[in-house]
C-alpha cells in the first residue's frame, strides 16, 4: 500500500468534533444561533473609518515584521495601563494575525518534539492541535463545575512531568466563562516557577470581565520572564474579521516567534494594523458600551437557564453561558441535535471543547437580546416536550 | 449592586430603550423587579427622568411636519439673564427644544409646524416680535439621518457563520 502523502502528525489530527453538527446547522434555514464565538456588534465606526482612511492614503505596503512601531507602542502602553505589565515595543511585542497565529508561533518557537504542554479542558478547540502541529504532546487537565471551571492548581501539578515545557491558560475561558481567583493564579505561578515552565496566557477575553479583573499571571513573582501574554482585537473591539492580535513576552521568545512569523507571514495587513491602532486610541468607550451590553445579556441568559431548571453558573467573563443539561438524560450532542431539529436553536455541545464538557452546552450571548429571549423560550418549550415524551 | 449603581445603570438602559419595563430592567441587572421599579420611580420623582417619547422616521410618516432650527439673539435682562425670555419662549407648543448656546447667537430653538407658512407665521408674529428678541435666523430641516443616537436607515449587516468555535 502506498504511504499517505500527508505527514502522520497532521493526518492524526482529529477533525473538529463539531464538524458534522456544523454541517447540519448549515443545511437549515431560520436558525437562531447561540453557537457563534464572535461579537454580534459591527466593528465600531471610528475603527472602520480609519481603515478606510488608511486605504485612501495609499497604505498598501508591507510593514516591519513585528508590526508598525506605532501600533506596538500603543499596545505596550495599553498593556501597561490595563494590566500593569511593562514591555518594550522594540523587542518584547509582536503583532500577529489574531491570537490564532500568536498561539501557533509560540508553540513552534518553544517546543521540541516530544515536549509536553499542559492545558485545561473544556477549552478553545485550537490548543491541542496547535501543540501537535509543533510536534508537542498536549496534556489536558480537566476542570469541573464544582470548582466553577477554574483550573485546580493541585490537578495541574499532578500533570507535570520531566517533559513538561509549558502551560496554556485561558481565563476568562472559552467555553465556560470561568476566571481564576488571585490565590489560584498565585499557586499556578508558583508551580510554573518550581518546575521552570513557560506560561502561555491567552487573555483574549480579559477585557470582557464583568466583575473584578484578576491580575494577569505575568504580574506574579518570577513570572514576567516566563510568561507569553497573548491578546487581540477580535473580541474586545469586535474586530474578528480584521485578524489582529499580539504577543508580549521575554525578548528571547518574541525574537524566536518573530523569525517564524517573518518567514511564514511577513506582517499583518497594514490597514488592519492602522485600524487596531485606532481601536486602542479612540474606541475604549465603544468597548465599554459592548461590555455593558454583554453583561446585561449574561444576567438574562443565566437567569433564564436557572429558572427553566438547567443549572448555570454565573460566568465572570467572555460571552458564553455553560449550563448543565444532565437532568434531561441526553448527552450534549443529543441535546444540541434534538434542540436544533425541534426548535431551530443552535448551541454547541460541551464535548466540542473536550470530553469533560459532556453534560454541558455552550451558549454564546454575543447575540441580540431579542434573539436570546426567543432562544430561551424555545429551549424551555423543548424541555417541556422532553418531559411529556 | 448599590442603589446608586442601579440608578446609573437604569439611566444607561433607558437612554437606549425607554420602553423597557421594570421587569426587563431587573433581569438585565440581576436585581429584583421591586428594586428596579423603585429606582425608576425615584428617578422620575426627582425629575431626572423627565419623560419618554418615540423617535420617528419623518419621511415615512403619513402626514409630514415641517421642522426648523432657529438661531435667536436676545437682550438678556438685568435680573434673570437669559432664563426669563427662554422660559417664556419654551411655553409655546411649537417650540420642541430650546437651548442656551455659546458662540454667535444666544438661543437655539427647534420649531415644529404643519406647514412652512405656519412656522414662518410663528417666527414673524410671535418670536421676532417678542420683547428682548434682537434677531432670528431660521434654518428649515430637509432630511433627517439620525436622531437621539438612532439611524433612520439600518446599517447593512453581513451574516456571521452559524457556528464559530
Ligand atoms: C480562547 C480563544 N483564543 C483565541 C481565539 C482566536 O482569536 P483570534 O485569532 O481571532 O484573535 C479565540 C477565538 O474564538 C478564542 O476563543
Amino acid at each position: 500500500m502506498k504511504n499517505s502523502y500527508v505527514a502522520p502528525h497532521i493526518s492524526s489530527l482529529p477533525k473538529s468534533g463539531i464538524r458534522d453538527f456544523f454541517e447540519l446547522v448549515n443545511t437549515m434555514e431560520d436558525v437562531i444561533s447561540l453557537g457563534i464565538g464572535e461579537p454580534d456588534f459591527i466593528t465600531p465606526w471610528t475603527i472602520r473609518e480609519s481603515a478606510i482612511y488608511s486605504y485612501e492614503k495609499g497604505n498598501t505596503h508591507y510593514t516591519s515584521n513585528l508590526g508598525t512601531i506605532q501600533l506596538r507602542k500603543e499596545i505596550c502602553n495599553y498593556v501597561k495601563n490595563t494590566y500593569n505589565l511593562e514591555y518594550h515595543p522594540e523587542n518584547e511585542c509582536i503583532v500577529t494575525v489574531g491570537v490564532s497565529e500568536a498561539l501557533d508561533l509560540v508553540m513552534r518557537a518553544i517546543l521540541s518534539p516530544g515536549d509536553e504542554v499542559i492545558y485545561h479542558e473544556p477549552c478553545y478547540v485550537s490548543y491541542a492541535p496547535e501543540i501537535r502541529m509543533a510536534h508537542g504532546i498536549p496534556v489536558a487537565v480537566s476542570t469541573y463545575e464544582k470548582n466553577a471551571f477554574a483550573l485546580d492548581p493541585d490537578d495541574l501539578e499532578k500533570a507535570v512531568t520531566d517533559r513538561t515545557k509549558a502551560i496554556v491558560l485561558n481565563f476568562p475561558c472559552n467555553p465556560t466563562g470561568a476566571v481564576l481567583t488571585q490565590e489560584q493564579t498565585e499557586k499556578i505561578a508558583q508551580i510554573a516557577v518550581k518546575y521552570d515552565l513557560i506560561v502561555i496566557s491567552d487573555q483574549i477575553y480579559s477585557e470582557l470581565t464583568y466583575e473584578e479583573m484578576t491580575p494577569s499571571i505575568a504580574t506574579f513573582p518570577g513570572m514576567k520572564d516566563r510568561t507569553v501574554f497573548l491578546n487581540g482585537f477580535s473580541k474586545a473591539f469586535a474586530m474578528t474579521g480584521f485578524r489582529v492580535g499580539y504577543a508580549c513576552g521575554p525578548k528571547e521568545i518574541i525574537d524566536a516567534m518573530m523569525k517564524i512569523h517573518q518567514y511564514s507571514i511577513m506582517c499583518v495587513s497594514i490597514n488592519a494594523q492602522h485600524a487596531a491602532c485606532e481601536a486602542l486610541k479612540n474606541a475604549r468607550q465603544d468597548m465599554e458600551m459592548m461590555r455593558n451590553e454583554y453583561c446585561r445579556r449574561r444576567n438574562v441568559i443565566v437567569n433564564a437557564f436557572n429558572t427553566m431548571g438547567l443549572p448555570c453558573l454565573l460566568p465572570h467573563g467572555a460571552f458564553y453561558a455553560f449550563p448543565n443539561i444532565t437532568s434531561t438524560g441526553l448527552s450534549s450532542m443529543e441535546f444540541a441535535k434534538e434542540l436544533l431539529i425541534s426548535e431551530k436553536v443552535a448551541v454547541v455541545p460541551g464535548t466540542a471543547f473536550g470530553e469533560c464538557g459532556e453534560g454541558f452546552i455552550r451558549c454564546s450571548y454575543a447575540t441580540s437580546m431579542d434573539g436570546i429571549k426567543t432562544a430561551m423560550e424555545k429551549i424551555k418549550t423543548f424541555l417541556d416536550k422532553l418531559k411529556t415524551k | 449592586m448599590t442603589k446608586e449603581e442601579i440608578k446609573r445603570e437604569i439611566l444607561r438602559i433607558l437612554g437606549e430603550d425607554g420602553r423597557l419595563s421594570a421587569a426587563d430592567i431587573a433581569e438585565r441587572l440581576a436585581v429584583s423587579t421591586h428594586e428596579a421599579a423603585a429606582a425608576v420611580a425615584e428617578l422620575e420623582k426627582n425629575n431626572i427622568i423627565i419623560g419618554y417619547s418615540a423617535i420617528f422616521n419623518e419621511s415615512e410618516l403619513p402626514e409630514s411636519k415641517v421642522k426648523a432650527i432657529i438661531e435667536v439673539k436676545v437682550r438678556p435682562e438685568r435680573e434673570g439673564g437669559f432664563d426669563k425670555i427662554a422660559r417664556r419662549l419654551s411655553k409655546f407648543p411649537q417650540v420642541s427644544s430650546l437651548y442656551l448656546m455659546s458662540g454667535g447667537f444666544d438661543l437655539m430653538l427647534e420649531i415644529k409646524g404643519s406647514t412652512l407658512q405656519e412656522v414662518a407665521e410663528f417666527v414673524s408674529s410671535k418670536l421676532a416680535a417678542m420683547d428682548g428678541v434682537l434677531s432670528t435666523s431660521t434654518h428649515f430641516l430637509l432630511k433627517k439621518y439620525k436622531e437621539a443616537g438612532k439611524l433612520m436607515e439600518e446599517e447593512e449587516y453581513s451574516e456571521r457563520l452559524k457556528i464559530v468555535p
